[in-house]
């Protein structure tokens, strides 16, 4: 005969936990890399590029290896058009450095070592910020950048959804 | 306050009868104190004495009148003018006239309705409090005596567990359940969580008690939401097929029981709201609304219960087993 007055604490049933998922790869694998800046060009037409590397399992994913290489203003594209077309808010990105960009400097401007390796860091949290939130996912253009080989600023922008476990 | 040294004054001290045998509660006041008040239920008698006591003994006390009342109000404090007075009941204890001396007047309100539990809280409060009255010409002197009244339920009949499906397409789906959907106070919340699909990068995961108190009608309708209680249940990363436990013990948090539209003024109700938390600091949450209610403490054993103990004790035989399995089986009934 249970007694009403001591609460009954015993955990509830749970089904077993397959051993496969509990000792297999995690479903939530993501791994972003920005890294290797390469400044191109000469005198006043010089850029850098980072190389933007994705490894996933995630099936909304269409490549789960791809790697591209992506300028400052890509990345400035890419917050642009989440920040109109998704609902979420758009992490911060390591700022434009416009003083940087003016004549009579005494060092190397934004071409600077120390600035470039302080720019990458920047890149690489907000493209992990951005490439792992589920609502992001869904962007035409977060696709794009990540894993297209160059960027079609003419694109149709849209959501990409998963059926069946593919990508459309 | 008289400022005037000549004229008479008189101090009001209300008793209440059993005063040295009734429990007494913690009540919060509005500016957050905890005060200890006389506790009474619903249906409960309220009576006493009321001590009038000269301040000069020797000179008389003329008065309109003295009476003792009990109320029972609604207070919204941004319309701190208007109480809304629910129970008020008056008992004259003298005619107009004459003190020549303290004196002891004698209350009784009989079977007094206390429908709603007293309550403080953010923009509202109910309360019941005895007013006893010397009505003067120019001033009157009074004395108010707070008490507190608490709200008692049985074990609902009906305590269906709550279990849902919900999650982010493609992304996260859980299925959550929480052993009842109604509470008692000291009740523990047992749950768990189960993990369908896991494609986000989950840090930990912990479940908040919500108390979210309404007030006001119609388009003037105000919620004010206070997290009682944050109980992280998870800290890592879960996989497919990962059950979390839950079990959390009500008794240390301070609520109230849930309140549905209190004389159509206000609400207070509570929800368990549970939060995942991953790796840049997103969270994604669920909220469901649980009922609490409150259990009288324990019963007195009944006479006949006690005696068969008592005859247990000394004697040990079976028949005074029997009368004590007679007396338990009675209790059980009742």
């Amino acid at each position: 005969m249970s007694d009403p007055t001591v609460a009954d604490t015993r955990r509830l049933n749970s089904k077993p936990q397959d051993l496969t998922d509990a000792y297999g790869p995690p479903s939530n694998f993501l791994e972003m890399d920005v890294y290797d800046p390469q400044t191109v060009g000469v005198g006043r037409n010089r850029f850098t590029t980072y190389e933007v590397r994705m490894r996933t399992n995630l099936p909304i994913f269409k490549l789960k290896d791809s790697t591209v290489r992506r300028r400052y203003s890509d990345f400035e594209w890419l917050k642009n058009e989440l920040e109109r077309d998704s609902k979420i808010v758009v992490p911060p990105l390591p700022g434009k450095a416009l003083k940087r960009q003016l004549p009579f400097r005494g060092d190397e401007g934004i071409f600077e070592d120390a600035f470039i390796e302080e720019r990458r860091v920047g890149l690489e949290q907000f493209i992990n910020r951005i490439a792992g939130h589920p609502l992001a996912q869904n962007e035409r253009c977060l696709h794009m950048f990540l894993q297209d080989e160059s960027i079609d600023r003419n694109y149709v922008p849209g959501k990409v959804r998963l059926y069946n476990g593919k990508t459309i | 306050m008289s400022f005037f040294s000549f004229g008479q004054s008189a101090e009001i001290d209300i008793v209440l009868k059993d005063a040295e045998t009734r429990k007494k509660v913690e009540h919060k006041t509005e500016d957050g104190k905890k005060d200890k008040y006389f506790l009474l239920y619903d249906g409960e008698t309220v009576s006493g004495n009321v001590n009038v006591t000269l301040k000069n003994p020797g000179k008389r006390l003329e008065h309109q009148g003295i009476k003792m009342e009990f109320i029972g109000q609604i207070e919204l404090y941004y319309d701190r003018g208007n109480h809304h007075e629910f129970v008020s009941l008056v008992k004259d204890l003298a005619r107009p006239g004459e003190l020549t001396q303290s004196q002891t007047f004698d209350f009784e309100f009989t079977h007094v309705e206390k429908p709603y539990e007293s309550y403080t809280g953010q923009n509202v409060k109910l309360r019941y409090f005895l007013r006893a009255t010397v009505s003067r010409r120019l001033n009157d002197i009074s004395k108010e005596m707070d008490i507190v009244v608490h709200t008692l339920s049985t074990y609902p009949e009906l305590n269906s567990s709550i279990k849902m499906e919900v999650g982010i397409e493609d992304c996260l789906h859980i299925e959550f359940e929480y052993n009842k959907s109604k509470y008692h106070l000291k009740d523990v919340i047992v749950g768990k969580i189960y993990f369908l699909l896991v494609r986000l990068k989950i840090r930990h995961m912990e479940i908040d008690i919500i108390k979210r108190e309404t007030t006001g009608t119609g388009p003037n309708v105000y919620h004010e939401n206070d997290t009682i209680a944050k109980y992280e249940i998870m800290d890592g990363a879960p996989v497919r097929g990962e059950s979390i436990p839950i079990r959390l013990f009500l008794a240390g948090y301070e609520m109230t029981p849930t309140m549905r539209d209190i004389n159509k003024k206000y609400s207070v109700r509570y929800y368990l709201n549970l939060v995942l938390i991953d790796e840049e600091e997103r969270r994604y949450f669920k909220q469901q609304e649980i009922t609490l209610w409150r259990k009288g403490d324990m019963v007195k054993k009944s006479m006949s219960h006690q005696a068969a103990i008592a005859s247990q004790r000394f004697e040990g035989s079976s028949s005074a087993e029997k009368a004590l399995a007679q007396a338990q089986a009675k209790e059980q009934e009742q």
